[in-house]
């Protein structure tokens, strides 16, 4: 049973919870919470404070010498904070996936070829892989068919604020409204999901969606494809609007309407920017961790890599293996970030 | 006749829609409800009655209305049971203690080194430049465990402590600090697209004045980069205040220190479908991102932008 719904029911209930701490009481919270703000000014102070004299100073230093200082104080910071959150502790999980469990031992490729053969990490790669071909597919398809038509609307700020908004909340949250959507009532009972209630009343044979391998990954999906639309639509629109007026009279002209003009001229005109839409929404599929870690907790054949590999790290305690399936990430990505640097360095050099 | 052409421009660019369908006016319209209503269930299923949420939908209080209030008394203010003894208050503050530092100094950061890059001329700038990028694309569950251990034991090598452990697991420190430390890559590479637009004769005439990097960055560059500074700064403030992961890792299990995502998700499963609680618990957390998203919205598009639309 719940301990929590034992803690209501318990004639004692009001002892047993009071006993822990008392509600929230507004002196309390004061007491608890002026320590906190107390340390965001201080680390405020702490930074404006040392930034404004570095630059008090600096502003004196004539001459060759100042780019070494303006360097020191301007881009060393940032370097660092990068290198020493990102760039070494990505090569240590390297390192670290060619040991054991422990890290005690160097244990060669056989973190890679045991992962290979576990069944229950074949599942997670195989969701994995579902994610990140299916979600993008949508996302960006559906957010050029919005941004096309969008372009043909009048008036579309609000529509465009509404499919956009689900993107300032957070994919807990997000989960959680679609955990309501998703919720299952036996048949014949009135239903509490929406989803639940609309396949009742069309006379499809209820299902416990999130339940329901592997169909389950799919209503998962969705979620993020909830979530992540408006930003392909905002970016597509945007680049749609660029699109130089004259080229799309003149197909018109020519004949070209509807769907022939969008074939001809709108995609490819865009097309740059739909690899940009993709390629982000892969990287982002790949790694994406909340949804499945809330709704699921990669129960029911849900797993994905990333919420496996905090399970094998946190869990587990297995840090050879949850190293592996980092690197297995990173492996996935490392195409894109090859492709996305190679196309900087040209633009650059223009 | 000049004249006339500017006194037109502002009708052409009106019209400059052609094909407005309304066909596609009706779709998109459709999609936009589609997409709102599941949030518009959740902000329904908060106001409802406990007894009414176990026998019916969201839908039924249009008919029937039973609102009430209580769900939020208990979630705020009453706390008990698996809500944890002070209600979800506390962790509001957690997320803004580890938020606001998160986001000052990552724009901070971001915005001198992306000066740096784009403007103070040194070997290997481009070099660093693409390495940076290149970091941007690094998941950062490669570094969540050894950042971990960093900051719990520090840096040995040959059995000599180098760098002593940072004392700060278990703190608020140890939350925002990485998150300063993931979006460095991104928010200097937006930063850069932005800083590095700047028109160059304007920099160049303060530097024949006599103007250092110093004063250029603080006179010109600073100033300038007010919009752009705003749109990265809602952007990381949406992202880091939505974050899942790095709270799960950084914050442990201390309820001292837990964003309000993290505290959500957990009650999300020690509650399980008391929706009663999970609803208007789930409510309060997104609806600071909503306001700011509502109302800096433009910003935030304009961000958006900077990063995936090359002009």
């Amino acid at each position: 049973m719940d301990p929590g719904i034992f803690l209501d029911n318990h004639p004692h209930a009001k002892f047993f919870i009071s006993k822990g701490a008392d509600a929230m009481t507004w002196s309390g919270l004061l007491e608890t919470s002026l320590p906190k703000f107390g340390q965001i000014g201080a680390v405020l102070a702490i930074f404006f404070g040392f930034y404004a004299l570095a630059f008090a100073a600096g502003s004196r230093i004539q001459g060759k010498r100042q780019n070494g200082w303006a360097l020191a104080l301007f881009l060393v910071p940032g370097i660092s904070l990068a290198m020493i959150g990102l760039g070494i502790p990505a090569f240590q999980t390297f390192i670290e996936s060619f040991k054991s469990a422990d890290s005690s031992q160097w244990v060669g490729f056989s973190n890679y070829t045991k992962a290979a053969q576990d069944p229950d990490l074949r599942l997670a790669f195989f969701n994995t892989m579902s994610w990140v071909i299916i979600g993008p597919i949508i996302v960006t398809s559906l957010g050029l068919a919005l941004a096309t038509m969008l372009n043909k609307m009048k008036r579309e700020a609000l529509a465009k604020s509404l499919i956009f908004m689900p993107m300032a909340i957070s994919f807990v949250g997000g989960s959680l409204i679609w955990k309501l959507m998703y919720q299952y009532q036996e048949p014949g009972a009135p239903q509490t999901g929406l989803i639940g209630q609309i396949m009742q009343s069309l006379g499809i044979p209820l299902q416990h969606l999130l339940l329901w391998s592997p169909w389950n990954n799919l209503f998962l999906i969705a979620v993020y494809v909830w979530a992540s639309v408006g930003f392909a639509m905002v970016i597509l629109s945007a680049a749609i609007k660029n699109i130089p007026q004259d080229i799309e009279e003149a197909a018109s002209l020519d004949g070209a309407s509807g769907l022939r003009l969008f074939r001809t001229v709108t995609v490819p005109m865009v097309k740059t920017t739909i690899i940009v839409v993709l390629t982000t929404s892969m990287v982002g599929t790949l790694k994406l961790f909340d949804v499945v870690r809330t709704m699921t907790g990669g129960n029911f054949k849900t797993d994905v890599l990333s919420n496996r590999m905090f399970d094998e790290h946190f869990v587990y305690f297995n840090n050879g293996r949850g190293s592996t399936l980092a690197m297995f990430i990173f492996f996935g990505v490392l195409p894109i970030i090859i492709y996305n640097i190679r196309s900087l360095r040209a633009e650059r050099q223009h | 006749m000049a004249k006339t052409l500017k006194k037109n421009k502002p009708l052409v660019a009106k019209n400059n829609r052609p094909f407005t369908s309304p066909i596609a006016s009706a779709i998109v319209s459709v999609i936009a409800i589609l997409w709102t209503i599941p949030t518009f269930g959740l902000v329904v299923t908060s106001f409802r009655d406990k007894e009414a949420i176990l026998s019916s939908g969201w839908w039924a209080s249009f008919t029937n209305p039973s609102f009430t209030l209580a769900n939020f008394r208990e979630v705020l203010f009453t706390g008990g049971g698996s809500l944890g003894a002070e209600g979800m208050i506390p962790f509001a503050v957690n997320s803004l203690a580890i938020t606001i530092p998160a986001v000052v100094l990552s724009v901070g950061f971001g915005l001198m080194a992306a000066y740096a890059l784009a403007w103070i001329p040194f070997r290997f700038s481009d070099h660093v430049f693409y390495g940076l990028f290149a970091l941007q694309g690094v998941p950062l569950q490669l570094s969540l465990l050894p950042l971990l251990t960093f900051f719990a034991t520090g840096v040995e090598l040959f059995d000599r402590q180098i760098i002593p452990p940072l004392g700060i697991v278990g703190t608020l420190a140890a939350v925002w600090f990485p998150h300063v430390m993931f979006g460095m890559p991104l928010v200097t590479y937006l930063l850069h697209n932005f800083v590095s637009a700047l028109p160059r004769e304007l920099l160049e005439a303060a530097r024949v004045d006599g103007a250092n990097h110093f004063e250029v960055f603080r006179r010109i560059v600073l100033p300038l980069s007010l919009p752009a500074i705003a749109s990265i700064a809602i952007f990381q403030f949406l992202w880091i205040w939505n974050d899942l992961l790095v709270g799960l890792v950084f914050a442990g299990g201390t309820d001292d220190v837990a964003p309000l995502t993290l505290h959500l998700s957990n009650l999300s499963g020690s509650l399980g479908s008391k929706w009663e609680n999970v609803a208007p618990a789930a409510l309060f957390s997104i609806i600071i991102p909503l306001i700011v998203f509502f109302s800096l919205q433009r910003y935030f598009v304009r961000g958006l932008l900077a990063g995936s639309v090359k002009s």
